[in-house]
Parts: structure tokens; C-alpha cells; sequence
């Protein structure tokens, strides 16, 4: 599971750059994104475009990450796919993060 | 055991004429094994020629039944998974065969959401069958000596 993050102003963008957060990847996922938001930031956003397949452990594991994040930061989602995109609406869970269509304005092609 | 996909792509109006055989896959029970399988199947010509739309129904049902196999019915001991994908007019069906522990009480769960307001109380799991319930039609489950087998259809459309 490889994910790539850098920071730009206050928002720590996180990259996913597997194609798949499925059962296979997702303790995996978990693991390095806990690690990823110890970092202190205003804001986090995990970036989804390359990811075009998540099943409901991964998507598990994205709530996961969202509640380690505490009360304070909220995980952001960029990039949705449609089949990501289609897992969250079913679950609803598209209520609960905050959803951009892509990577807020000036940080696009960043990195 | 397949040798129809590509020679079938190759000649145009040879898919419409030809009956499209059921995909046959026997998968060992672990995530690995199952996330390759997904991929390999969805290279094949009945799976590829799905609308995105579908396609992507297609995969996120069948990820969530196989994964319960693994969570559930191999939990304590491994096995295998056989897999079965029949075409119809307009619907799949779909028909998954394993040697696991049976299913509680008998039945497949029937997948309620909850409600919650507070982020820290969200679940993190328990989505898998309301997504299969969400999706699929006439899900039977029924355990049948040593062997779960459960099936279910799923409508698609077809790229044109």
C-alpha cells in the first residue's frame, strides 16, 4: 500500500497511489495513515483518484482513520471514482466526509 | 479452459450470435488470493464488456460475499471458494460454493445500516452486507452437507 503526502499551506495532502483499498491492503492502509497524520496539520486530504476499486474494508479503514484524526480535523476526500464514489453514497457515508470532486484549487498537480 | 475471449473480441458481431459461456473460477480463501482473482475475472470477456456502472456493481458485490467467506466461514480453518457467473437477459447470476462454517442461525445476515450523529461512534465494519443486500436480488443461502452455497442476481447492462 503505497501513499505519498507532502504539505501545502495548512493541508496535509495524502496521494493514494494503489488502485485498490480492499480487504488485501486495508490494515495496511490504516497502519501508514496513522502514521501519516501524526503529523500536526489544519487539515487532511486524502487524495483518491487512482483508487478505483474500495470494498467495506477499506472503506472500514478510511472511517478508521477519520476518527483518529479526533474531534478537531475532519479527513477530506478528493478525487472519488466512480465505483469509490458509488460504495460511499450506498453506505451513506458521503454524509459523513468532507467530499471535494478534486484537490482544492491550487493544490492540483502539486508534487 | 477458456480459449473464447480474444478471438471473439476480434471478430465484430461474433459476441452477439454467440452465447456467452458462464465464468468458472476456484479462488483460495485469503485477501490476496481474492483481490487477484477480481482483477483476473474482470479482464474476462463476459466481465469486460460490462458498463462501468455495472461493472462496478458487479465487483463490489462480489468482493463483499467473497470476503465473508474469508472473515467468516474460513475463521477458523482455510479453504477454497468456487465461484460461478452465469449470464442472462440483462442480470447475472452468480453462484458461490465453499467447505466453511455455516452461517449463524442458518440465514445470511440481512445488512441494517445504523444511524449515527457522533463521527467517533461510526462503525467500522458491518457494511458488507447491506452493500450485498443493497445491490443483489433474490439472495438464497443454504447449507448443503459440509458446503455453504450462496447465490444471488444482479442486473448489468452491457457496453453496446
Amino acid at each position: 500500500m503505497k501513499l505519498e503526502s507532502e504539505h501545502r499551506g495548512d493541508i496535509l495532502v495524502i496521494r493514494a497511489m494503489n488502485d485498490r483499498i480492499d480487504a488485501a491492503g486495508a490494515i495496511q492502509f490504516k497502519e501508514r495513515m496513522r502514521d501519516i497524520i501524526e503529523e500536526p496539520s489544519a487539515r487532511v486530504v486524502l487524495d483518491m483518484s487512482n483508487v478505483l476499486f474500495l470494498d467495506s474494508s477499506g472503506l472500514g479503514a478510511v472511517v478508521a482513520v477519520m476518527k483518529a484524526l479526533g474531534p478537531i480535523r475532519r479527513l477530506e476526500l478528493s478525487g472519488l471514482t466512480p465505483t469509490v464514489e458509488k460504495v460511499l453514497r450506498l453506505t451513506r457515508m458521503d454524509s459523513v466526509f468532507i467530499i471535494h470532486k478534486a484537490l482544492p484549487e491550487g493544490l492540483r498537480n502539486a508534487g | 479452459m477458456r480459449a473464447d475471449g480474444s478471438a471473439a473480441a476480434a471478430r465484430p458481431g461474433a459476441r452477439s450470435r454467440r452465447k456467452a459461456l458462464p465464468l468458472v473460477r476456484t479462488l483460495d480463501g485469503t485477501p490476496p488470493a481474492i483481490s487477484a482473482g477480481l482483477q483476473e475475472m474482470f479482464g474476462c470477456d463476459l466481465l469486460a464488456r460490462l458498463t462501468e456502472d455495472s461493472r462496478g456493481t458487479v465487483e463490489i458485490l462480489l468482493a463483499e460475499v467473497l470476503n465473508n467467506v474469508v472473515e467468516h466461514a474460513y475463521a477458523r480453518y482455510s479453504g477454497q471458494i468456487a465461484i460461478s457467473i452465469t449470464p442472462g437477459e440483462g442480470y447475472l447470476f452468480i453462484r458461490l460454493v465453499d467447505d466453511g462454517l455455516p452461517m449463524p442461525d442458518g440465514e445470511a445476515p440481512g445488512g441494517r445500516l445504523g444511524t449515527v450523529t457522533n463521527i467517533q461512534d461510526l462503525p467500522e465494519g458491518g457494511f458488507g452486507w447491506y452493500l450485498i443486500r443493497s445491490l443483489s436480488q433474490d439472495l438464497t443461502y443454504l447449507r448443503d452437507g459440509n458446503q455453504n452455497v450462496l447465490s444471488f442476481c444482479v442486473g448489468v447492462d452491457y457496453v453496446a
